[in-house]
């Protein structure tokens, strides 16, 4: 009877300090985080009395916050569906017994390795909408000049009407590869004997990706919502080192708002309420996902 | 037949050029003496090599006031090595628990543990800053090694919870009859064959800890004690417009990565589909 105690208290105890420090790191601190969002510290010093949700009415009001959650969705739906299309677009071509496969996938891989802050001060300069002091035109802008799209030239980060836009295509460069391994990958692992049913079947290419290939990728399409979705939300070094909030705030983005607000500005409060919300639309995706992706693994 | 072919690989070239274009630049302007750096010629090829860039990014210079990213280079490595170590002991020996030693409320642990790696860190940044400060591991590499070191578990535990889960229990269950305990079992058998299960999750975290901006920034305002994704950022910012250091700053920054990359990419790649949890 000992015996079977100590060995179901071990394996427990070599557990528990992991268990302990996400209780307190993750969950006590979000709680900590919720508590602050409540009360009053707006200002250097610890004020923890309590207004009710008057931080997160004031937050709705704010410009700035409501600039930035526009951002966000444009950002999120722009990201997301490009990188999708371009992901699953380079997957199919590169399915195509293509030589020097391996060569092609590296390079559209190789951004994923980076530092979001490389990507963006490198992407910053690239998308410079400068004249270099001749009035002519640098970076991607002169590329377009040369080879004749000049009509695609633009202020980039720096024109309010297009702002975070311009961030999403730095974030694609970066975020693409991921997805076309993700459905490469995918492609890969469905059986040769249903592709070569559908030849026998008289099935075109088109036909075997359409009717085939595309609703098997399914579950791979919502991983690489889940995973770009979350990413997206989140969205931080890449704006912060790229283009900073931008003109009138034209590439602001919650997370930015809530580092300024608590850590540059010390409404502690404020930013608090911001942490909430972004990780209320956070949980909202991860949560379902995580509940159906752990239960078809116990079916399986 | 033919001409689509070759049509493939023309999309396939364009793309590739795409996503070598930042490289392209960042190589050509680093590699320019600050005399021929101009906006206007960025998209040329240097005249001569100068190693010029590289020396001022790394060393600095004292005289314009300009910090170089030497200092900021070791920090990262003081801190991505211990931290990625901590995490992936933890990791096995969780992953070890949740897939061979499974008991009542397991299930419920594992994804309670998994949220942790979703979670917008922003949501957790003002508590944890306030208790850094009050335990003095604030502003050190010490606290960014523990920081770090909290919030890989998740991820690392998933991987080896994934990566345990394809050794057969048989053996382990033979073990016990054999007498062998928990740590015996994991010491004679488990950690044996981890190896590749290791390499994937330390080549994750090392990029993720390398990579990371956020923790760094906040954690570590003291420039001393900064990781080189935040110097770099600083060295950018700097009112300093020189491009080709900036550029050196960054191939800086982005080097050890890459080469993770480019040496190990297939442990990379698994760790990538896993963070997906495509793995499972």
């Amino acid at each position: 009877m000992k015996k079977v105690n100590k060995e179901k208290i071990v394996p427990i105890l070599f557990l528990l300090p992991s268990v302990i420090l996400i209780a307190i790191f993750v969950y006590g601190f979000i709680a900590w985080t919720g508590v602050v969002s409540l009360v009053n510290w707006n200002n250097v010093f610890p004020d923890y009395t309590f207004v009710g949700l008057k931080n997160y009415i004031e937050l709705f009001g704010n410009y700035r916050f409501q600039i930035s959650i526009k951002n966000l969705f444009v950002f999120t739906i722009l990201f997301i569906t490009s990188s999708l299309i371009i992901g699953l677009f380079l997957a199919i071509l590169l399915d195509r017994k293509i030589k020097g496969e391996n060569i092609f996938r590296n390079i559209y891989l190789f951004p994923m390795a980076i530092s979001f802050v490389v990507t963006g001060v490198v992407w910053r300069w690239l998308l410079n909408p400068g004249t270099g002091g001749a009035g002519g035109s640098v970076g991607i802008n002169m590329l377009l000049d040369k080879i004749g799209l000049s009509f695609l030239k633009s202020g980039w980060y720096t024109d309010p009407r297009i702002g975070i836009k311009a961030v999403v295509i730095a974030a694609v460069w970066q975020m693409s590869g991921y997805v076309m391994a993700m459905y490469l990958a995918g492609i890969r692992g469905i059986p040769t004997e249903l592709f070569e049913a559908a030849q026998v079947d008289g099935a075109s290419t088109w036909g075997v990706y359409r009717f085939i290939v595309l609703p098997l990728l399914r579950p791979i399409t919502l991983g690489a919502i889940i995973v770009l979705g979350h990413i997206s939300l989140k969205i931080f070094d890449l704006v912060f080192a790229m283009t900073g909030s931008g003109a009138g705030f034209s590439c602001d983005v919650p997370a930015l708002f809530m580092y300024d607000t608590t850590f540059r500005g010390n409404y502690f409060s404020q930013g608090a309420s911001i942490a909430i919300i972004l990780l209320i639309s956070v949980a909202v995706l991860i949560i379902p996902y995580l509940r159906y992706s752990l239960r078809s693994e116990v079916k399986r | 037949m033919k001409i689509s072919r070759l049509l493939i690989y023309i999309v396939l070239i364009i793309f590739a050029i795409f996503y070598l274009m930042p490289v392209y630049v960042l190589l050509a302007t680093s590699f320019k003496s600050f005399a021929e750096v101009n906006l206007r010629d960025m998209w040329k090829l240097p005249k001569n090599l100068s190693f010029e860039s590289f020396i001022t990014a790394w060393k600095g210079n004292p005289q314009r006031g300009l910090r170089g990213l030497s200092q900021n280079f070791m920090n990262s490595i003081y801190l991505v090595i211990p931290a990625t170590i901590i995490s992936a002991l933890l990791g096995s020996m969780n992953g070890y628990v949740l897939t061979k030693w499974r008991f009542k409320g397991a299930d419920i642990i594992f994804p309670i543990l998994l949220f942790g790696m979703f979670i917008p860190y922003q949501s957790i940044l003002i508590p944890l800053v306030q208790v850094l400060q009050k335990t003095k591991l604030y502003g050190s590499i010490l606290g960014l090694i523990f920081v770090h070191s909290v919030y890989g578990i998740p991820i690392t535990t998933l991987i080896f919870r994934n990566y345990y889960a394809t050794i057969p229990s048989e053996i382990i269950e033979a073990a016990k009859i054999d007498g062998a305990g928990f740590a015996g079992i994991y010491r004679r058998i488990i950690f044996p064959v981890s190896m590749p299960g290791f390499a994937v999750v330390m080549i994750w975290q090392f990029t993720s800890i390398w990579n990371d901006f956020l923790f760094g920034l906040v954690v570590a305002p003291n420039p001393s004690v900064q990781p080189i994704t935040v110097a770099l950022n600083n060295l950018a910012g700097s009112y300093f417009v020189e491009w080709n250091i900036q550029m050196a700053g960054a191939l800086l920054t982005a080097l050890p990565p890459l080469l993770v990359y480019i040496f190990l990419g297939r442990y990379f790649m698994r760790g990538l589909l896993a963070g997906s949890l495509s793995g499972t």
